[in-house]
């Protein structure tokens, strides 16, 4: 007899994957995109955007860096010639400052369109499995059309980040991942709102700027 | 050497019905003649007894329905052309022939195309599916093929001797000699091209001619056939136009798909694609309606281009009928196939973005879809541009907000804090498009971060340009 079947520690026989224990810190498996900021993705189920579903950004004001929250993922998507698509962006992408953060402008596309069509043009590109991210400024979305979403998403493997005013955080979402985006004088803070795959949803404030 | 050669008998046919189908039965006028005879008919007339040489009142007393048309030379010269085109993507020599007929030279495409059988196979299959009926022979000379194309359909002869067996077998009449030649001949008690290929040479010129001699060294191989080669047009222009004026899209598909045929077969001819090309419609009165057809990517799948055209037409609003339709294409680029990894799992509907590109494009408008270019311009608002990106940019040294207002706006209230700046921006003077501006990056009272700007050496006026979103 050998040291290798020495009789195994508690531990090591907790950690077989056959054994379930009910815990808060053993997520189930959340495939996901690194958000790039490693604050963020320490938080997240998966360690980052997920996947496949639905993400939620909910912002009180236009320029608290919401938009650089999802940029170093998107940067990464077209670097990897994944499409990304902005549907029904609010203002003007400023070229230079998307190249700035990294994004190859060949490999990703605005769709300007009416709020219905925008959420058609919005299940289309996420079902149809040749875009890596869409990221959509819906204002007005309801449950139904969330859930659709949250379908196309699964249905083509690809991320959806929607853009919404906070003042929507109140209400039911099917999205997988809630954000909240806010300011207090001096910096900005993200607050996850919900998280599917995490049992406690609340995780402590993030700061994110300086 | 092999020369294939292809006779088309419905071409006429094919070119006078361009802008409807021919339903039902119907003969062509030949126009040259001074009385207006029918100079072929369809098989549903045929059926009724129409023949070839009646004149239009007899054929109408027979058949009442009988649709006629005069034939038109010229569509039917636009049509063999596109055939040539469709025709180039077996062999680097396609020569046109009277009678609309066309040679290939493919002895040296036999090996890519795994040999004779499997060629014609595709050649056949392809005609058959543009629907033009034809026939087809090979043999090593240009001549012969084309003779054996009209009597022997489907025959191939490699060998010399064979052709010249072949060739004597064949009545006189069907040897593409002179008519006269042919009388003549035949007044001499000739048969058969083996009766004359037996008399001496001196004696053949005396009775047929040098021309006739001449044409029986030809498809004997025993002189060369000067075949000007057909070359691929660098664009493509057709028109189609109507008998009297065709109202709404529906009946305007038959034209459309004809058009979408000829431009996918110039397409194929040339290896190349299309990106965009442009359907006129001319109405008999006000102007012609334009529309233009953009895809993502290079197309050349004639189905394709027809969906793509198609649903451009019926988007399309037309003030008046229909008198004519044109499609005019002339960026033709070189088409590479979409490549996709083999190992990668399709997703989802498993669309490529050409389709999803355009499935988004026939709803929403070819202006709905957008991509972003950085352009080398120091004023802000010049710097981004709507247009095709290319891989390398280069960057202003200060930093960009991500969101730009669509014009600058007074910014009330002023900002609470100065984060940076400023960065003199002053560019334009050369264009009329004078700037100077100096920009800070400010913050509001509600703790965004904005992009602003003053007049140089100003402490107030704030106007607001972006927001670092």
């Amino acid at each position: 007899m050998n040291a290798a079947i020495a009789s195994p520690t508690l531990a090591q026989v907790l950690d077989h994957p056959g054994i379930w224990r009910r815990s808060a810190d053993r997520q189930p498996r959340v495939r996901a995109l690194s958000t790039g900021w490693a604050s963020l993705d320490g938080r997240l189920p998966g360690g980052g955007w997920p996947q496949g579903a639905v993400s939620e950004i909910l912002f009180e004001h236009d320029g608290l860096g919401e938009l650089d929250l999802v940029m170093p993922a998107l940067a990464a998507l077209t670097q990897e010639h994944r499409r990304v698509i902005f549907v029904a962006p609010p203002y003007q992408p400023y070229a230079p400052a998307l190249a700035a953060a990294g994004v190859d402008l060949r490999f990703l596309h605005e769709i300007h369109a009416g709020t219905t069509e925008a959420a058609w043009s919005m299940e289309q590109c996420l079902r149809s499995g040749c875009c890596g991210a869409v990221v959509g400024w819906l204002p007005d979305i309801d449950y139904r059309s969330l859930r659709r979403l949250q379908l196309a998403a699964e249905t083509g493997d690809a991320c959806a980040m929607i853009f919404r005013s906070a003042e929507h955080a109140a209400q039911n979402s099917p999205a997988a991942l809630r954000l909240k985006v806010s300011n207090s004088d001096e910096a900005t803070y993200v607050d996850v709102l919900k998280s599917r795959g995490l049992l406690t949803t609340t995780a402590p404030l993030l700061r994110m700027r300086a | 050497m092999l020369w294939a050669c292809l006779r088309f008998p419905g071409l006429a046919f094919s070119a006078a019905f361009a802008a409807t189908p021919e339903a039902g039965p119907s003969a062509l006028l030949d126009n040259h003649a001074r009385q207006r005879l029918i100079a072929s008919a369809n098989d549903e007339a045929r059926a009724q007894g129409i023949r070839r040489g009646q004149s239009v009142a007899a054929a109408r007393a027979l058949c009442p329905a009988l649709e006629v048309r005069p034939r038109d030379r010229d569509a039917e010269k636009r049509l063999l052309a596109e055939l040539a085109a469709w025709c180039y993507q077996f062999s680097g020599h396609v020569s046109l022939v009277p009678s609309n007929a066309i040679l290939m030279e493919v002895g040296a495409s036999l090996r890519l195309f795994d040999g004779w059988p499997v060629l014609a196979e595709r050649v056949r299959a392809g005609l058959h599916e543009q629907g033009h009926p034809h026939t087809l022979a090979a043999t090593p000379f240009a001549s012969a093929s084309w003779v054996f194309a009209a009597t022997a359909d489907g025959m191939v002869i490699p060998e010399r001797e064979g052709v010249i067996r072949m060739l004597g077998a064949l009545p006189l009449t069907q040897s593409g000699l002179p008519a006269t030649a042919i009388v003549a001949l035949h007044a001499m008690g000739f048969r058969r091209l083996d009766d004359i290929f037996r008399l001496p040479r001196p004696e053949l010129t005396r009775r047929i001619g040098r021309a006739g001699v001449n044409w029986i060294d030809r498809i004997r191989g025993q002189a060369v056939d000067a075949l000007p080669a057909w070359q691929p047009p660098a664009s493509f222009l057709q028109k189609i136009e109507f008998d009297g004026e065709l109202d709404g899209s529906q009946p305007l598909l038959f034209p459309l798909r004809r058009l979408t045929r000829a431009l996918a077969n110039l397409l194929a001819a040339r290896d190349g694609g299309v990106q965009r090309f442009t359907l006129t419609l001319e109405h008999a009165r006000g102007e012609a309606t334009r529309i233009v057809v953009a895809m993502a990517a290079p197309q050349r799948d004639a189905e394709r281009l027809f969906e793509l055209a198609r649903t451009r037409l019926e988007r399309a609003t037309l003030p008046a009928p229909a008198r004519a339709i044109e499609l005019h294409a002339d960026e033709l680029p070189v088409f590479r196939p979409p490549v996709r990894d083999l190992f990668e799992p399709v997703r989802g509907d498993g669309l490529d973005w050409p389709t999803l590109d355009e499935r988004l494009r026939a709803r929403l408008g070819d202006a709905a879809l957008r991509q972003l270019m950085v352009v080398n311009d120091h004023r802000p608002e010049r710097a981004s541009r709507h247009g095709v990106p290319t891989a390398t940019v280069s960057l202003p040294r200060g930093r960009r907000p991500l969101w730009l207002l669509p014009r600058p706006m007074p910014m009330r209230p002023d900002p609470v804090a100065v984060l940076a700046g400023p960065e003199r921006i002053e560019s334009g003077w050369w264009d009329g498009g004078d700037t100077r501006r100096d920009y800070y990056i400010v913050r509001t009272m509600h703790g965004q971060q904005a992009w602003a700007y003053l007049p140089p050496g100003m402490l107030d006026g704030w106007m607001l340009h972006g927001w670092f979103a």
